[in-house]
């Protein structure tokens, strides 16, 4: 395909998709910084793959696979340098536009909880309630069969909810390891 | 009404609002009559639209300059150039390339003056006109004396057609474009398959002289330099290798005609 073609493609199908892809990244990697950083990543690739993508693939799974990738090459980075980087080391207060009060509090609850989620239960969760991706889209992106995409789901809703209401298992159990990891 | 079980899934798909208007009917009728997996169920569906919430501003904030789609196409190869810079420093320190005359360096995005902001031209209009299957050109090759004539007023310098039939590549024609130097002079020549390529020309005020760099955008390469006050750009989506014999060639026949 000649440049021009690539550009006006890549302008049409993937340009829309950009805040999106921010969106997902955000919600992944908790670091406003480091998530974009991803989102670069992946539009750069995105461009030098492009002729070679699948002309009946949809470009939104294609690209959310991207991303998804990369993401998933930068935390296993991370966990692997553990002790030198702290797991926590983004500023919190940074990471979402200030609270206006009990709102604002229920959100940061909301956040911590989702992050405090493995990253293959948030994953799932973000595709699939944020990002609106079909449950067989999701499975595309993640890799994983429907089923597992169903019972992860089922499991990631159920220790998001105990984390927020307070139940056992749940976030304080994770937040702790989260801290003892640091 | 109940013709088959409420499972899990259904749930799930409940609170996604990823089923049919049947299906939604039976399990709100489900939930109804279990008041323990309705509270559960609430509460995921609380937890889906607070997350939205919580995410939708990211989506809705203006996407940072770095992550403008169109920005990184055309930055997209000077970056890798960058990753490979200090590389391709100690491959120049070692004195590879100088055989011939020819010195290629890479060309780096800022600062775009010189023959960088020409090659940069030059990718540009081999975009715009090489793709044109109507009208590449505005003036033929069969009015070649004409071209001539009006790009050498233009330019203030007498022009000169290269010849590159001898390495497949015929010229069609020339057009004047304009760029934020001046108005410069495209050449173009196609193989009779397709393939262009594209050689653009005007008056340099930085690099009056340059050694030949290449330069790419892409899948589009192209070599630059300049002498005596011209600078040109030879540009096409072919092989490096071959680009660089044509730019060679038309370098040593502007050095003879000029």
């Amino acid at each position: 395909m000649r440049h021009h073609a690539i550009v006006t493609a890549m302008t049409l199908l993937i340009e829309p998709l950009i805040p999106a892809l921010r969106r997902y990244a955000h919600g992944l990697m908790r670091d406003r910084a480091t998530a974009d950083d991803l989102v670069q990543d992946c539009l750069e690739r995105a461009i030098s793959r492009w002729h070679q993508r699948r002309e009946d693939n949809d470009p939104r799974s294609w690209i959310f696979t991207i991303l998804h990738n990369l993401a998933i090459n930068r935390m296993r980075q991370r966990q692997r340098r553990g002790p030198h980087i702290p797991l926590e080391d983004a500023d919190e207060g940074s990471l979402f536009t200030s609270p206006p009060q009990e709102e604002g509090l229920l959100q940061d609850d909301l956040m911590r909880a989702l992050y405090g989620l493995p990253q293959d239960q948030r994953a799932l969760l973000l595709l699939v309630s944020v990002e609106d991706l079909s449950y067989a889209e999701a499975a595309d992106v993640l890799k994983i069969p429907i089923g597992t995409v169903m019972s992860r789901l089922a499991r990631a809703r159920e220790r998001l909810r105990r984390a927020l209401e307070g139940e056992p298992n749940g976030m304080a159990a994770s937040g702790a390891h989260l801290r003892r990891v640091k | 009404m109940n013709n088959s079980p409420i499972t899990e899934d259904y749930l799930q798909a409940f609170v996604d609002e990823a089923l049919g208007p049947e299906r939604r009917i039976e399990v709100a009728n489900h939930l109804a009559n279990h008041s323990d997996v309705a509270r559960r169920i609430q509460s995921y569906r609380r937890q889906r639209a607070a997350l939205r919430a919580a995410l939708a501003p990211v989506a809705e904030e203006p996407v940072p300059p770095e992550l403008i789609l169109a920005r990184m196409m055309r930055a997209e190869r000077s970056s890798t150039v960058a990753r490979w810079q200090s590389a391709a420093a100690a491959v120049l320190i070692l004195g590879i390339g100088g055989a011939g005359g020819w010195s290629l360096r890479p060309l780096f995005e800022p600062p775009r003056a010189g023959i960088s902001a020409l090659a940069q031209e030059a990718t540009d209009s081999y975009a715009v006109y090489a793709a044109d299957r109507d009208r590449p050109v505005e003036i033929m090759a069969t009015d070649r004396s004409e071209l001539v004539k009006w790009a050498s007023q233009r330019l203030s310098r007498p022009v000169a057609v290269p010849d590159l039939l001898a390495s497949g590549y015929r010229f069609i024609g020339g057009r004047l474009v304009a760029t934020s130097h001046g108005p410069a002079v495209l050449f173009m020549y196609d193989d009779d398959h397709g393939a262009r390529v594209v050689l653009l020309s005007r008056l340099m005020a930085v690099d009056k002289n340059a050694p030949m760099a290449q330069h790419s955008r892409g899948p589009i390469a192209g070599f630059a330099w300049a002498d005596k006050g011209i600078g040109y750009s030879l540009v096409g989506h072919i092989s490096s290798e071959l680009l660089h014999s044509l730019a060679d060639e038309a370098r040593r026949q502007l050095r003879d005609d000029v």
